[in-house]
C-alpha cells in the first residue's frame, strides 16, 4: 500500500483534468452528462482523499507541470489551506451534484452538468495554483462557468442578475490582470514565491497590489462591494445558487488570501489590515440587517453570505501577534460557511418546489410537511448562527478569543452582534415551522435525494464542531500562515 | 477498560439517541414511542443511580472528548452535578408518564417528544459539564430545543411568546459566551475547580473580573429568570403543561441557577467573589427578585401565571443562598434546587389537571374544586405549603437554612426577605386553597371531560402525587443518608469547602 502514498502519484493534475474531461464528454454526448458527471464528482472527491494521504506522508506536494520548473514552467502546489478547501469543493460538490441529478432534467440537465464540471475543474486548479498569472487564469475560467450557471435557466430575473455578476466579474478579473502585468513588468516573475522575494515598495507596486486587491475584493463581494451578489445568486437555480454562495466567492478570497500571506501584509502594514477589518465588520452589520429586511428566502440567504463573508475579512487587523490562529479561525469559518450555506441554499430549493414560492411569511404552509429540509436550515442555521456546536462556533471561538487577546472590542462586538443578528433572520425563518396553517395548494413532491444531500450537507457543518483538532492539524501542514507559535 | 469513562457519556447518550429515532418515527406508532420514551427514562435513571451509589463511595466518573484545540468536552459526574442529573432524570420519568397522558391524540407528537428528549439531553449535560466551554454548549442546546417545545401549539400568542423567549436567552447566551472567551484568555482553562481557579490572578485583573462577573451572571441570570431578565418566563405559559412544568422544575430555570452555582463557586470561588465584592449585589438583586415575583404573583388571575411568577421568586432563593456565601445558606440554596423542583413541578402537574379536566385556567374558576379532583388538590396543597415554608414539607428545610445561614455570616436583613417572601407566597397561595377546599363548586366546569370513575386520567393524576409524596419525603426524612439535604451537605464538603 506504500505505492498509494509515494509522492509522484499525479493525484494533483488529475484534479483538473479529470473533470475537465468529464465536461467535455457530457458537452459531446448530452445523454450522458448525469452519470457522467456525477461519475467525475466522485472521481474528483475519491483523488481529493488520494491527495490528502499522499500529503499527510510527504508533506507539502509541489508538481512541475511537464517537467518544467517555475519561473518557465507551470507549478502545482498544495499544502494544508490547498487541502481543505478542494475538501471543502468536493464536499460541496457532491451534495449539489446529487441534488442536482434530480432538480435537473431534459434541457437544463444538459446545460448544467458540462458547465458545473467547468467550474469544479477551475476552481480545483486555482486552489492548486502556484503563481498569480495561473491564478488569473483558473480565476477567470471560474467567473465565466459560474455566470453561465447562473444564466442556466434564463427568465427575466436570472438574466439581469447573471448580467451584472458577468460585469463585475469581468471588471474584477481586468482589474486583478492589470496588476499581475504590472508585477511581471517590474520583477520578471508571476511565480508567488519568486516575488516574494523580490518585491519592495515602490509606486508600481502599490498600483499593482491596489489594482489587485480591488479586484479580488469585487469578486469576494465584499461591502460595499457586494451589490451584483444578492440578484445573481438569489435568481439562479437553489443547486448554483449553492455553488456561487459556497464555493466561487471562497475562490476569490483564497487567492487574496494567499497573496496577502506571501507580500502583502509585509508592504501593507497596519492600515491594510484595518481598513479590510472595518469594511468586514460594516459587511457583517449591513448584510445581516438587509437580510432581516428580506421578504423572499432566497433573498435573505443571499444576504447572510454578504455578511458571513465580513467575517472573514476580521482577522486582517488580527494576525499582527496571533497569526496563525486568527487565519486558523478564517479558514474554520469559511469551511462551515460552505457546507452550511449550501445547505441552506438547498433546502430553500426543496421549500421553494414544494411550495411554488419563497414569500417567508406564507412559508408555514410548506414546512411543516417537509420537517427534514426544516431540519437541515435549521442545522445550517446553527452553524450559521455560530451556535455550539457546530463549524461556525469553533471559528467564532478562536476569532473572538484573539480579538479580546489584542484588546480589540470592537470587532469582539461586531461578531457577538452579528450572530445575534443571524440568529434574528434565521428565526424569522424558523419560525414559520411551527405555526399551523392550512394547506391550500397542492403542493410538489420533492425527491429523497433533494432533501437528504440538503440534510447531510447541514449535518457535516455542525459535525465540524466536533473536528477542529484534526482539521487544523491538517491545515498546518507546510505552514501556510507561517510558523505557528506555542499552542497552535 | 474502564467503564467510569464513559458513564456520563451514556447518560446524556440515552435521551439523546433515543430522541433522535422518536424523530424519525410516524406519527401513529404510539406504541413504539411509549415504550422508547420510558425506557430511554429508565435506563437514565438507573446509569443514575449506579453513579450516585459510586460517588457516595468516593469512585470518579469522568469522559473527555477533544472539542477545541486546548479545551476539551468534560462531562464529570462530582456530587454538585448528580444532584441535578438525579432530579432531572427523576423528575424527566414523571413528566414523560405525563406528557404521554397529556397529548393522547394531539399532533406533531413525535415532533414533541424528540424535543422534549433534546431538552432532557441538554439539561443532564449542563449539569455534568466539567468545564465552562461544555456548559455553554449544552447551555445553547438547551435554548434550542426549548424553543419548538414553548412554539408547540402553533398558535400566534405561541410564536410570539417563542420569539420573545428566543430574544432574551440569545442575548443571554452571547453575553455568557463573551464572558467566557475573555476568561479563558485570562488564565487558559476553564476548568470547574472547587474554591474557583482565578484566585491566583494578579490584583490588577480585578476589575476586569468584576465585568466577567457581571457578564456570566448576566447571561446565566436570563434563564434564571432575575429581575429585569425575567420577562420571557411568564409568556412562555402558553406551552403544554408538561413543558411548564419541565420548565420551571428542572430544565430552563433551574439551569440559569444552577450555572450561578458554578460560577460562584467552581469557575470564581465564593470567598474570591466575596473579596471581589460581588456577592452582595448578587444577594440584593436575588432578594429583589425574591420580593418583586411574590408581588406579581398576587395579582395574576391566570393560574399558570400566577405559578409562573411564583417560580421568579422561589428560584432566587437558590441564587440568595450562593450569594450570601457562608457554608449554611449554601446548603440552603443548593437544597433547594431540588425541592424547588419537586414542589413546582407537583403545582404546574395540578394546573395542568384542572386545564385538561375541567378547563380551568383562572383562580377564580376554582371554587369547590377540591370536592370534584381531591387527589390532585391534596397534591396542589402539599406543594403550595411547600412553597410558603411550611413545616414538614421540603421548602421548611430550604428556608430554614437559608435563614440560618444568614444569621451565622450577619446578614439578618436576608431573615426579613424571607419572612416577607412566605408572608406574600401565603397571601397569594392560601386564597387559592380557601376557594378550592371550602367554596360551592359552580353548576357547571368550564370544560368537563369525563374519564370514568376517577376524577382524570392515571397518566395525569400519578406523577403529580408522586412528586408530592417526595416533597413531603424530602422534607420528613431530611436527615437520612440520601436525602437532598444529606447530599447538599456532602456537596458542601466535598466541592464546596474541602477541606
Amino acid at each position: 500500500m506504500m505505492g498509494l502514498t509515494s509522492p509522484h502519484l499525479p493525484w494533483a493534475p488529475l484534479l483538473i483534468l479529470l473533470p475537465l474531461i468529464g465536461g467535455m464528454v457530457c458537452f459531446v454526448w448530452p445523454r450522458t452528462a448525469k452519470i457522467i458527471g456525477l461519475c467525475s464528482v466522485f472521481s474528483v472527491a475519491l483523488l481529493v482523499a488520494g491527495l490528502a494521504w499522499q500529503i499527510l506522508e510527504n508533506g507539502v506536494y509541489r508538481h512541475a507541470v511537464g517537467g518544467w520548473r517555475a519561473p518557465l514552467g507551470i507549478d502545482l502546489y498544495a499544502d494544508g489551506l490547498t487541502l481543505l478547501m478542494l475538501v471543502a469543493t468536493s464536499m460541496v460538490g457532491l451534495g449539489v451534484s446529487v441534488y442536482a441529478a434530480a432538480y435537473f432534467q431534459g434541457e437544463h440537465s444538459n446545460r448544467f452538468w458540462p458547465l458545473w464540471l467547468f467550474l469544479l475543474a477551475a476552481l480545483n486548479a486555482l486552489f492548486l495554483s502556484a503563481d498569480i498569472f495561473n491564478l488569473y487564469v483558473t480565476l477567470e475560467l471560474t467567473g465565466l462557468a459560474a455566470v453561465a450557471l447562473a444564466a442556466l435557466t434564463g427568465g427575466r430575473d436570472a438574466l439581469s442578475g447573471a448580467m451584472r455578476y458577468l460585469l463585475a466579474a469581468l471588471l474584477g478579473s481586468l482589474a486583478y490582470l492589470l496588476g499581475v502585468a504590472l508585477l511581471y513588468h517590474g520583477f520578471g516573475s508571476v511565480d508567488i514565491a519568486t516575488l516574494a522575494a523580490r518585491i519592495e515598495p515602490t509606486p508600481v507596486v502599490w498600483a499593482a497590489l491596489g489594482l489587485m486587491s480591488a479586484g479580488l475584493l469585487l469578486k469576494t463581494a465584499l461591502f460595499p462591494l457586494h451589490f451584483w451578489l444578492p440578484p445573481a445568486h438569489a435568481s439562479a437555480p437553489p443547486p448554483v445558487s449553492a455553488l456561487l454562495s459556497a464555493l466561487v466567492v471562497k475562490a476569490s478570497f483564497y487567492i487574496l488570501l494567499r497573496l496577502w500571506l506571501e507580500f502583502f501584509a509585509p508592504l501593507a502594514g497596519d492600515k491594510v489590515g484595518d481598513l479590510l477589518g472595518l469594511l468586514g465588520a460594516m459587511a457583517i452589520l449591513w448584510g445581516s440587517i438587509q437580510a432581516l429586511r428580506q421578504t423572499r428566502l432566497k433573498l435573505l440567504i443571499a444576504y447572510s453570505t454578504v455578511a458571513q463573508l465580513g467575517y472573514l475579512f476580521l482577522a486582517y487587523p488580527l494576525t499582527l501577534a496571533t497569526g496563525v490562529k486568527a487565519w486558523n479561525a478564517v479558514v474554520y469559518l469559511a469551511l462551515a460557511h460552505a457546507l452550511a450555506k449550501a445547505a441552506m441554499f438547498l433546502a430553500a430549493g426543496n421549500l421553494l418546489r414544494f411550495g411554488g414560492h419563497d414569500r417567508i411569511a406564507d412559508l408555514d404552509r410548506v414546512v411543516q410537511r417537509l420537517p427534514l429540509t426544516a431540519a437541515a436550515f435549521a442545522l445550517a442555521g446553527v452553524s450559521i448562527m455560530g451556535l455550539p456546536p457546530s463549524g461556525g462556533f469553533v471559528g467564532k471561538w478562536l476569532l473572538l478569543e484573539v480579538a479580546l487577546v489584542q484588546g480589540r472590542w470592537d470587532l469582539a462586538a461586531v461578531m457577538i452582534l452579528g450572530g445575534l443578528l443571524a440568529a434574528a433572520y434565521i428565526f424569522k425563518v424558523l419560525g414559520h415551522t411551527f405555526t399551523q396553517a392550512a394547506v391550500t395548494h397542492e403542493p410538489r413532491a420533492v425527491p429523497f435525494s433533494m432533501e437528504w444531500s440538503a440534510f447531510l450537507l447541514a449535518l457535516s457543518a455542525v459535525l465540524l464542531g466536533f473536528m477542529a483538532s484534526p482539521v487544523l492539524t491538517l491545515l498546518g501542514i507546510g505552514e501556510p500562515f507561517g510558523a505557528s507559535e506555542i499552542g497552535l | 477498560m474502564n467503564w467510569n469513562a464513559w458513564i456520563p457519556l451514556l447518560v446524556v447518550a440515552s435521551s439523546l439517541l433515543p430522541g433522535l429515532f422518536i424523530f424519525a418515527l410516524a406519527e401513529d406508532r404510539v406504541r413504539l414511542r411509549t415504550t422508547l420514551n420510558l425506557a430511554a427514562a429508565l435506563v437514565k435513571l438507573a446509569l443514575v443511580g449506579w453513579m450516585l451509589w459510586g460517588v457516595y463511595q468516593g469512585q470518579h466518573y469522568e469522559t473527555r472528548l477533544a472539542l477545541l484545540p486546548e479545551l476539551e468536552l468534560v462531562l464529570r459526574a462530582g456530587p454538585l452535578a448528580l444532584f441535578f442529573v438525579t432530579l432531572s432524570a427523576v423528575l424527566w420519568l414523571l413528566t414523560t408518564v405525563y406528557a404521554i397522558g397529556y397529548l393522547e391524540g394531539s399532533l406533531n407528537r413525535s415532533r414533541f417528544f424528540g424535543f422534549f428528549s433534546l431538552c432532557v439531553t441538554a439539561t443532564v449535560g449542563v449539569a455534568l459539564a466539567g468545564n465552562l466551554i461544555t456548559f455553554l454548549l449544552f447551555y445553547e442546546l438547551l435554548t434550542l430545543s426549548t424553543y419548538p417545545l414553548i412554539v408547540h401549539r402553533g398558535t400566534e400568542v405561541a410564536r410570539r411568546a417563542g420569539q420573545s423567549y428566543l430574544i432574551y436567552t440569545f442575548c443571554g447566551g452571547a453575553l455568557l459566551l463573551l464572558g467566557t472567551v475573555w476568561l479563558y484568555t485570562l488564565t487558559g482553562t476553564l476548568e470547574f475547580t472547587p474554591r474557583g481557579f482565578l484566585s491566583g490572578l494578579d490584583e490588577e485583573y480585578h476589575s476586569v473580573l468584576i465585568i466577567i462577573f457581571v457578564l456570566l451572571i448576566a447571561g446565566l441570570g436570563v434563564k434564571a429568570a432575575l429581575v429585569p431578565l425575567h420577562g420571557w418566563l411568564p409568556q412562555a405559559m402558553v406551552a403544554p403543561a408538561p413543558v411548564s412544568a419541565l420548565l420551571h422544575a428542572v430544565a430552563v430555570v433551574k439551569v440559569g441557577a444552577f450555572g450561578i452555582v458554578r460560577v460562584v463557586y467552581e469557575v470564581f470561588g465564593v470567598e474570591f467573589a466575596a473579596s471581589l465584592g460581588v456577592t452582595k449585589p448578587l444577594a440584593l438583586l436575588a432578594a429583589i427578585t425574591i420580593i418583586y415575583g411574590s408581588l406579581r404573583a398576587l395579582f395574576q388571575d391566570d393560574l399558570k401565571r400566577r405559578l409562573a411568577f411564583s417560580t421568579v421568586s422561589q428560584v432566587s432563593y437558590i441564587v440568595l443562598g450562593v450569594a450570601i456565601a457562608g457554608p449554611v445558606a449554601t446548603i440552603g440554596g443548593v437544597v433547594h434546587l431540588v425541592h424547588q423542583g419537586l414542589m413546582k413541578i407537583t403545582l404546574f402537574f395540578c394546573a395542568g389537571n384542572l386545564a385538561e379536566t375541567l378547563g380551568i385556567h383562572k383562580v377564580s374558576e376554582m371554587n369547590g374544586v377540591g370536592r370534584r379532583m381531591p387527589w390532585t388538590m391534596a397534591a396542589f396543597t402539599v406543594g403550595a405549603f411547600g412553597m410558603m415554608g411550611a413545616p414538614p414539607i421540603a421548602g421548611f428545610i430550604s428556608k430554614w437554612h437559608l435563614g440560618l445561614g444568614a444569621l451565622e455570616v450577619g446578614q439578618g436583613w436576608v431573615v426579613l426577605v424571607l419572612a416577607g417572601s412566605s408572608l406574600l407566597n401565603a397571601a397569594y397561595f392560601l386564597p387559592i386553597l380557601h376557594a378550592a377546599w371550602f367554596r360551592q363548586p359552580p353548576n357547571a366546569w368550564p370544560q368537563e371531560h369525563a374519564y370514568g370513575r376517577q376524577e382524570t386520567a392515571w397518566a395525569l393524576l400519578l406523577p403529580p402525587v408522586v412528586t408530592a409524596l417526595l416533597a413531603l419525603a424530602a422534607g420528613l426524612f431530611a436527615l437520612l443518608p440520601f436525602s437532598p439535604l444529606e447530599w447538599a451537605n456532602l456537596i458542601a464538603r466535598r466541592e464546596f469547602y474541602p477541606l
